[in-house]
């Protein structure tokens, strides 16, 4: 069980004050990822606020997030949803043996000569630690 | 003029030709571009966290070597851009970050990394100027129609980035009229191409990828210009049928040093 220690972490790490939100979902129905979450960027705000962690600690909704800040620039509050996102993910990944991704999980980088460095340490920024 | 330059690891390897053309036509114009002695890799993507100190810090060090030098630091990478820029606005506005980077770099971080940080196209724009620029270039693409690809890491998030209006952008197409060709607006121009996400799900960035590319072929484009390796990258995996080139292959064409 999960306790009110990981909402307090997600907050400060994040940064994000979830009361400014007003629900009005412009981050949801901005972001590029939407057709592949389960919990959307405004679902993200609403239930960390309601302490609903575990279920988005479980979702792979936090690996879809692109970090375009489409959301944290065209939210009219200035919640800026992604880093609420980035801060449950970093909840999961942080722990010892989580790391979503590993070297030869990127299917791309053995017979694809063109994979930039860009793509391969910016998956590891987001996906491990 | 000497500036000092950041180019980042995929300009090294993968991206070469955003870099040599880049380098080539600054000089075309008059300025020199002083690679940075010891950069670090930016780490492709800023993490937002507040209490992320240890990945910030290659940006970091990149802005004060360049204070250190007395030159402005120019970046050409989109990411690279975006992530020093971002890490710089964090040190200028949160204290608790400044403190404790400056407890991992012993010394005042915030005034040691106060670097003015300009990308390649605000190089163009505030220190070359398009009008000039326009006066340098030999060899006009006159007639060609030009899709410029900003994506999200040049734009946002404003507050940090200063780099233009966010949802309607103009610097591209302003350098693509300054090099004789003619821009063309369309609507995807500042959404994303699906980034990173390509290494664990392709279908997904193929999906964004496209909607960028046939966005672009509906408003009659001829190429695609970017200067994100990643973008480009995504692009052409997504099977685009626009060519899809770095906006410094323009220029150097432009200014004939090819």
């Amino acid at each position: 069980m999960l306790t009110n220690r990981e909402k307090e972490q997600i907050l400060i790490s994040s940064g994000v004050d979830v009361r400014k939100c007003m629900r009005c979902g412009k981050c949801t129905g901005t972001c590029p990822a939407y057709d592949e979450m389960e919990y959307h960027p405004h679902e993200f705000v609403y239930m960390v606020e309601k302490g609903e962690i575990e279920k988005l600690m479980n979702s792979s909704s936090i690996y879809k997030c692109l970090t375009c800040f489409a959301c944290v620039e065209r939210c009219p509050r200035g919640v800026e949803p992604a880093k609420i996102i980035e801060a449950v993910r970093l909840a999961v990944i942080r722990k010892q043996g989580n790391n979503h991704i590993k070297a030869e999980d990127i299917p791309c980088m053995a017979e694809d000569d063109d994979t930039p460095g860009q793509l391969v340490v910016s998956a590891f920024r987001k996906y491990k630690k | 003029m000497i500036f000092s330059y950041y180019p980042g690891c995929t300009l090294k390897t993968k991206a070469k030709e955003l870099d040599a053309y880049a380098r080539r036509s600054a000089e075309a114009l008059g300025i020199t571009l002083s690679e940075l002695p010891e950069w670090q890799c930016c780490g492709g993507v800023y993490t937002t966290a507040e209490d992320e100190i240890a990945t910030k810090l290659s940006s970091v060090r990149a802005l004060m070597e360049a204070k250190k030098e007395g030159h402005a630091l120019v970046t050409l990478c989109s990411a690279c851009h975006n992530v020093i820029k971002q890490t710089q606005y964090a040190l200028n506005t949160d204290d608790d970050m400044a403190f404790k980077v400056g407890n991992y770099m012993q010394c005042d971080a915030r005034a040691e990394a106060d670097t003015k940080v300009i990308h390649y196209l605000e190089l163009l724009r505030d220190i070359v100027g398009f009008d000039e620029l326009k006066k340098n270039v030999k060899n006009p693409l006159t007639g060609k129609k030009i899709a410029a690809y900003y994506g999200c890491l040049l734009l946002r998030p404003s507050s940090a980035m200063q780099f233009d209006n966010p949802e309607n952008p103009k610097i591209m197409e302003d350098f693509i009229r300054a090099i004789g060709a003619t821009p063309v607006i369309y609507p995807m121009r500042n959404e994303c191409c699906g980034g990173y996400i390509t290494a664990e799900d392709p279908a997904m960035a193929k999906k964004n990828s496209t909607a960028v590319w046939e966005s672009a072929k509906d408003f009659d484009a001829d190429y695609i210009i970017t200067a994100c390796p990643l973008c480009r990258y995504n692009l052409i995996k997504s099977e685009s049928p626009l060519p899809v080139i770095y906006f410094t292959e323009l220029l150097a064409e432009a200014l004939d040093v090819k």
